[in-house]
């Protein structure tokens, strides 16, 4: 039970939030999903804060975003694996 | 009877005992406060400056300036009245002294208070003048204040709590921690026979039917749904773009959420898996017992919590992730944060830091017990953050223009 760089809701979402200050270029993440506490690992392909999320998978134009298991928006700029998931790539389905 | 046994830990369930009272005030009307304000309220705008100087006459005592009450009419008006006369309700008050312009509405205001038996008395200002009624209403300000100082805390039952909840300044460790911690809380303190409520109408968008699913029975999944619909009806007819930085806001987007969805997800975490039971009215009273309600309210945090505090409850759990400040001056509000760098940058707003959670060195269980252990503490006097810093926002929602 160490400390992970990155937490995953649920085991069908596609991204993972960093949950230290700040992640490194090229690391290799440790990703704890807590819905069946599995660890998984994740690389980053970028500096991420705390609180932003990475890609687990490679997205396209029009996949939709999986964050607790449901729902949360859809990709709007290809996104590819271990690479910062935000408003620069994802949008919302409402408003 | 406040000492917190350490049982083992399992999964799932409170590794303490949890108290089964608080030393709260009993009121009247068989209601218990954890505060004993003696509240000056202006009836409208242009009476702030007479509430403003009685509160300052008489110490004990404290005012609670807003900006309307003048020639609010419909669904507005009965808003206001509302608002006002559950603020006066509210057991975390022990008396009240209403100053209005005109006596008629200040009367409608005095009425509504008088129903619970609690002391309050209104004036007005026409025919009198500023002075005047300063002077009658400081002699009976000083009166209720020293009668209300001889109040002791009595034992009360946990039953008594009225637990309102709402997060601000939101963040992707809202969502993960902080907010999931409360629904950890009420999981295990709704079964005492608390009262809780959620709102936040608009920023359940995205989450509108899982949360729906939550009601108890149909008709209040009907309720939550068509208030639902109303709200996003209305968003989207004054909507003049995307909405981006409204919702989620500049704060919530630099903590990492992208979408409004992901914002809902992350506020629905609070209610645990918890049922609610009734859709209430903004500022509305629950009237079906305990049980989790939700409330038709505004995400902005001081419109929120001053329309559940004129429900009538009397204590709120505050989730943040960037760091939302915000106090009121009649219900206390129990700041708690998951992220570490806000838990160490604004320690002062904290009262219960939960970060660890991120690390994995606390799980769930023990963080909803370490928040009711801060709650109870509050409950029976402690000062939260957002008190002891003059966090005071008393925010009207107004639903239009006036006439």
């Amino acid at each position: 039970m160490s400390q992970p760089d990155l937490i995953i809701h649920d085991e069908k979402d596609n991204v993972g939030v960093v949950v230290i200050e700040t992640t490194k270029k090229g690391q290799d993440c440790s990703a704890w999903i807590m819905e069946n506490d599995k660890t998984v690992k994740v690389p980053s392909s970028n500096e991420v804060p705390l609180g932003h999320k990475i890609a687990l998978k490679d997205l396209k134009v029009g996949d939709t975003i999986f964050k607790y298991g449901h729902d949360i928006g859809k990709v709007v700029k290809e996104i590819k694996k271990g690479e910062h998931v935000h408003v620069h790539n994802v949008k919302t389905k409402k408003w | 009877m406040f000492t917190f046994t350490m049982l083992k830990q399992k999964s799932g369930k409170s590794i303490m005992k949890i108290p089964k009272s608080f030393l709260g005030y009993k009121r009247e009307n068989g209601r218990a406060g954890t505060r004993n304000h003696v509240i000056i309220l202006p009836v409208d705008d242009i009476s702030n400056a007479c509430a403003e100087a009685v509160a300052n006459n008489i110490k004990g005592t404290i005012a609670l300036p807003h900006s309307y009450g003048r020639l609010q009419f419909g669904a507005d008006l009965e808003l206001h009245f509302r608002t006002m006369i559950g603020t006066g309700r509210n057991p975390n008050v022990a008396a009240v002294i209403v100053i209005g312009i005109e006596p008629k509405w200040t009367k409608k205001i005095v009425d509504g208070i008088a129903e619970t038996g609690k002391p309050v008395e209104g004036f007005h200002i026409e025919r009198s003048g500023d002075i005047q009624t300063i002077m009658k209403a400081s002699k009976k300000a000083q009166e209720f204040s020293m009668w209300a100082s001889e109040k002791q805390r009595e034992e009360c039952p946990l039953s008594d709590l009225w637990i309102s909840v709402k997060c601000g300044e939101s963040d992707t460790t809202s969502g993960l921690a902080s907010n999931p911690t409360v629904g950890n809380l009420m999981d295990k303190l709704e079964p005492m026979g608390v009262h809780l409520c959620f709102g936040e109408t608009s920023e359940l968008t995205g989450a509108e039917q899982v949360c729906a699913k939550r009601g108890a029975t149909p008709e209040a999944q009907k309720k939550f749904m068509k208030t639902w619909n109303d709200y996003n009806d209305f968003i989207l007819k004054e909507a003049t773009d995307d909405l981006s930085e409204s919702q989620p806001t500049a704060g919530n987007i630099a903590g990492g959420l992208t979408t409004i969805e992901e914002k809902a997800f992350g506020n629905f975490q609070k209610i645990g898996s918890r049922k609610f039971i009734d859709v209430l009215e903004p500022a509305e009273e629950p009237k079906k017992g305990k049980g989790l309600y939700f409330m038709d309210t505004s995400s902005a945090a001081a419109e929120c919590v001053t329309l559940q505090a004129a429900g009538g409850f009397n204590i709120h759990l505050f989730p943040t992730g960037q760091g939302n400040i915000i106090g009121n001056p009649i219900e206390p509000v129990v700041k708690l944060t998951a992220n570490p760098l806000t838990a160490k940058l604004m320690s002062e707003h904290v009262d219960c830091d939960v970060s660890k959670i991120l690390s994995r060195e606390m799980n769930l269980d023990q963080a909803g017990d370490k928040l009711i252990e801060t709650t109870l503490k509050v409950a029976n006097g402690r000062l939260t953050c957002a008190e002891a810093l003059g966090h005071r926002e008393f925010v009207m929602t107004k639903l239009y223009r006036s006439a």
